[in-house]
């Protein structure tokens, strides 16, 4: 009955090779360069950068080129290499409010400081298929104005926040270090820094989703889009060998902070709540899906009932990882002969003796008429 | 504009956390070119290592809501590395990303820089320049934002 699962190795290496002769395609079409995939593709890696939870664009356009394309493959590759790397340390929390802004938008506030800078939006595009791009062109120069954006633009919630409308977000005392996935499993019930780590490298399609079900009424919090802002923020570490913060380099990033409906008590007024967003590189639908999702994470603290799906830490959270979930899906393809063998022989059992009882007394104890048809 | 994004080179520090920002923030190539000038001039120290380039990861964190709690936002890839002159004098070098020969040339600088005979002139010649091409790379991509400020007109709906 059990058939050794040993064997295939060369076709699995022949496999490999053959994955390799269709990654490159026809190869009187000139091979894709890593820079290629960083300059015009670099909203695929910035996903990859965000759910792979690695911010290193030459490492994710490869991660990319490997994959051919496969968003989530190109993830599990990033995630596999993380863990070959030695941890150096934490970087200080980044620091929003400097951010290098290239676009700022609020749905809540027309004439707010700093303005409107709606950027490199495809909101505003009329989503027809552009037949130019289909042949190569010059490069594009983008119109200029002399007088740059001020160097700080005031976040909307801290506009709002100086009038005490919306819940003050500040450290607990003592500033604590918050737990890290990347370390430590996840358990419940898990705080808010330990749900937004793990929305941060959550599966974009799975917050989407999540966030849309909130808008269609599970669990509705009513949210605005405060601000959403991108750019490019300085990443500093304090090495122990000087003590002092030192810039390493920059990072973009996109924030969204979500504004919500009510909450107050007996201590504190009726206030906006909030729901909050981040993520590596240009990646505004990501964080959008996160704010939703965190602030209705946010239900139990805030005294509401559960009653809808994304407000379940449980099981949003445990369903966010998509290298995870692709390879626990994806285990299904693996052998699983002895497990099916046993449940085939259950099967052959039970209508063995459904017949039985169906011919009243006349079987024969131990003869099972399915095994006559049993083949090979 | 001013570069709010860099340590105040007037703090405590403040030198040298600056020029180590500015020479992590500059692009290589332009940081060679430099490498080349001062090799040139062959007053360069001569260092080893103390650590070689070594690639690693540091883990971003940020708050939530911006001004909150702090949480973990996922791994950078940080590049890393030490040398030492004969008067033993350390240079380090520490780049976000995996290019090796960026931190060397880093930690290169900082040792140069930390020799009193050399400093002045390299802040000058190097330093400042990167600092320049910095912000007004920075300012270029500010300016063409700020072309897509949207300008808002009131209407008035006439009256039937």
């Amino acid at each position: 009955m059990y058939v050794a699962v040993k064997g295939g190795e060369s076709a699995i290496l022949n496999s490999y090779e053959l994955l390799a002769a269709e990654r490159r395609g026809d190869p009187d079409v000139p091979e894709l360069t890593l820079a290629q995939i960083r300059q015009q593709m670099r909203l695929a890696v910035d996903r990859v950068m965000g759910e792979g939870s690695l911010y290193d664009e030459d490492l994710a356009a490869l991660a990319l080129k490997q994959a051919a394309g496969d968003q989530v493959e190109a993830i599990f590759l990033l995630r596999a290499y993380r863990t070959t790397l030695p941890r150096f340390g934490y970087s200080v929390p980044i620091d929003t409010a400097r951010m290098a802004l290239r676009r700022r938008i609020s749905a809540t506030f027309k004439d707010l400081p700093g303005g409107q800078v709606l950027g490199p939006t495809y909101d505003y595009t009329q989503r027809l298929l552009d037949f130019s791009l289909a042949d190569t062109a010059d490069a594009p120069t983008p119109p200029r104005v002399d007088e740059p954006l001020p160097a700080t633009s005031p976040r909307v919630t801290d506009l709002l926040g100086e009038e005490g409308m919306i819940e003050a977000e500040r450290p607990a005392a003592g500033d604590p270090a918050p737990t890290d996935l990347s370390r430590e499993p996840l358990r419940f019930p898990a705080n808010r820094a330990t749900r937004l780590q793990n929305l941060a490298r959550g599966d974009e399609g799975y917050l989407l989703a999540l966030g849309y079900s909130t808008q269609r009424g599970y669990a509705n919090s009513h949210p605005f889009a405060g601000e959403i802002r991108m750019g490019e923020v300085p990443l500093e570490i304090i090495p122990e060998e000087l003590g002092f913060a030192i810039t390493i380099g920059q990072i973009t990033l996109t924030e969204c902070q979500m504004i919500n409906q009510f909450a107050g008590s007996s201590d504190v007024p009726p206030q906006f709540t909030r729901g909050y967003g981040l993520a590596f590189g240009e990646s505004e639908r990501k964080s959008m899906g996160m704010a939703l999702v965190d602030r209705a994470l946010r239900a139990q603290e805030l005294g509401e009932e559960i009653t809808s799906p994304a407000q379940q830490a449980e099981f949003v959270l445990s369903h966010t990882d998509n290298v995870e979930a692709s390879g626990f899906v994806q285990h299904l393809k693996l052998p699983h002969y002895v497990d099916f063998q046993s449940e085939l022989e259950l099967l052959r059992k039970m209508r063995a003796s459904s017949a039985k009882v169906g011919a009243g007394d006349t079987a024969i104890p131990g003869v099972q008429p399915s095994a006559e048809r049993e083949e090979a | 504009m001013k570069p709010n994004d860099l340590p105040d080179p007037a703090a405590e520090h403040g030198v040298r956390q600056h020029w180590l920002s500015e020479l992590a923030m500059a692009p290589l190539e332009l940081l060679e070119l430099f490498f080349e000038k001062m090799e040139a001039s062959g007053r360069l120290p001569v260092a080893t290592w103390l650590r070689k380039p070594q690639s690693g990861l540091t883990m971003v964190r940020a708050r939530a809501g911006g001004t909150g709690m702090q949480f973990n936002l996922g791994e950078a890839s940080v590049t890393r590395c030490a040398m030492q002159d004969g008067m033993g004098r350390v240079g380090i070098g520490y780049v976000r990303g995996g290019n090796s020969r960026h931190a060397e040339l880093v930690a290169l600088f900082d040792l140069a820089l930390q020799d009193a005979a050399l400093q002045s002139e390299i802040l000058d010649s190097v330093v400042s320049p990167l600092a320049a091409a910095r912000v007004a790379a920075r300012e270029k991509s500010s300016c063409e934002a700020a072309a897509t400020r949207v300008a808002f007109y009131a209407m008035a709906r006439e009256q039937q």
